[in-house]
């Protein structure tokens, strides 16, 4: 159940992710080499303030994006609308940014 | 079984991306959570860490990157589908799109092997 | 003794045919003679004629012009005048039903009042600007806009895009494709007078950003027309007109 601004806000947010996302996969797999551990991830991310504002857009990005993604699911099987249907997407945005604020935090300070 | 009027190309690309879409936002909470566990101790998170060694944690990652990739190079193909003029290659973008996911989760997957 | 036109084989075809109406319904079957050549209408008006005089539907010109015969055929919207048998027989079996997505009056009849309504309600009508005491509007065959419309506007309502799109399926409110085609060929049509009407009608909850480009409505245009490909058009219409201000 999507009008014009909440599809301009999903293809806008979707826009923006798109370097972020291939950013994302080409450090998954360079990350990924030799084993995963905290201390290698932290050394790349902890002060960093390019990490910090990458992530943060991202995790501002991807909140807006997957909240409206999933509008739409929940409108179309779940049969959520009117009221409900904005209740729910405004929560799972807060949801995805609340948490997704706190990783950043966790691995940018 | 799948209903008869479903059954061709552009249809299945369409559940790939709701699927896909779906359980990447079903999934980032728990990935968001685990890497939070670095704010409180990094020793926690590297204890979550060694469960990425298990084959099976591997190949979920493997399922996710795959499902991470189809769903931007699907949604590549969207936009492009509605911002750039029509293109009668429809088929071949959806594919084209897959296969790529294929490509880059099959790195990702003999990376971290 | 001259043999007939037309030789009927020994084969026979198992046919299920959906009967009911809006409260309910089933499928009844019949053993229908197959024939060299044979169409799904044929089929349908057979039972009718021999085995089943109270069954409902709908048909006019039979010869694949004015869109009233679409019926579910083995689960894909066709039109039956234009199906051959050959084409879509399982082994022996058919699955006739009435059309998806829309409400049943009775047997393979539907009503087509929604369909219709949405029609109105995206602003599928034409606005006239000028009168005849003005000139006519000079609109060259070569003009860009023309040509996108006139790719579209061929349309003869029969509801196959409808009822092959999942999203009229889950979502009530979608004006669907065939609606938002006839949009997209008045938002070419340089004559026309009420574009920003057009635009904010078909930007509503139930308007054109709600199609996931499915391409179930292309697929099956027994015209081959392409709705994606006009819905797609008015997305991008929308977006920048809503980005400008204008809806």
């Amino acid at each position: 159940m999507l009008d014009v601004r909440l599809y301009l806000a999903q293809r806008i947010s979707a826009i923006l992710m798109a370097p972020l996302v291939l950013g994302h996969l080409a450090v998954m797999i360079y990350a990924t080499q030799g084993g995963l551990s905290a201390a290698e991830i932290l050394s790349r991310t902890q002060g960093s303030l390019w990490w910090g504002l990458y992530y943060g857009l991202f995790v501002i990005a991807v909140s807006v994006h997957a909240s409206i993604g999933l509008r739409v699911i929940a409108n179309e099987y779940l049969k959520l609308s009117g009221a409900g249907l904005n209740a729910f997407t405004w929560l799972t945005g807060f949801v995805l940014l609340a948490l997704g604020g706190r990783a950043v935090a966790a691995v940018v300070l | 079984m799948l209903r008869p009027h479903r059954r061709h190309p552009l249809w299945f690309a369409y559940i790939l991306h709701r699927i896909s879409g779906l359980v990447l936002a079903l999934f980032l909470p728990a990935h968001f959570y685990v890497l939070g566990l670095a704010l409180n101790d990094a020793a926690e998170l590297d204890a979550f860490l060694i469960w990425a060694e298990l084959p099976l944690v591997l190949f979920a990652e493997f399922g996710l990157v795959f499902l991470l990739a189809v769903h931007i190079f699907g949604g590549l193909r969207l936009l492009a589908l509605e911002f750039l003029p029509w293109s009668p290659r429809q088929k071949t973008y959806a594919a084209l799109a897959t296969a790529l996911s294929f490509f880059v989760s099959g790195g990702f997957l003999l990376s971290a092997v | 003794m001259r043999e007939p036109a037309l030789q009927h084989s020994e084969k026979t075809l198992d046919v299920s045919v959906w009967q009911g109406n809006a409260a309910g319904g089933g499928y009844r079957s019949y053993s229908v003679p197959a024939q060299e050549s044979q169409t799904i209408l044929d089929v349908v008006t057979w039972i009718q004629h021999n085995l089943e005089p109270k069954l409902a539907y709908r048909f006019a010109c039979r010869v694949g012009m004015c869109g009233s015969c679409a019926m579910m055929v083995n689960g894909k919207p066709r039109w039956t005048c234009r199906t051959h048998v050959q084409k879509v027989v399982e082994g022996h079996s058919l699955t006739i039903a009435p059309l998806r997505n829309l409400p049943v009056i009775k047997d393979l009849a539907c009503d087509m009042s929604e369909f219709f309504d949405k029609w109105r309600r995206a602003e599928g009508v034409f606005h006239p600007t000028s009168t005849r005491e003005e000139e006519i509007a000079p609109i060259l065959p070569s003009d860009p806009e023309r040509i996108a419309a006139s790719e579209a506007i061929e349309c003869i309502n029969c509801a196959v895009c409808y009822a092959a799109c999942d999203v009229v399926a889950l979502n009530p409110e979608f004006l669907g494709p065939a609606a938002l085609n006839r949009a997209w060929t008045l938002i070419n049509d340089a004559r026309d007078g009420a574009r920003i009407a057009r635009l904010k009608a078909v930007s509503v909850a139930g308007g054109c950003h709600n199609c996931h480009s499915q391409q179930s409505c292309m697929t099956y245009c027994p015209t081959e027309l392409n709705p994606a490909l006009s819905i797609a058009g008015l997305k991008r219409v929308t977006a920048i007109a809503a980005m400008k201000g204008e809806i």
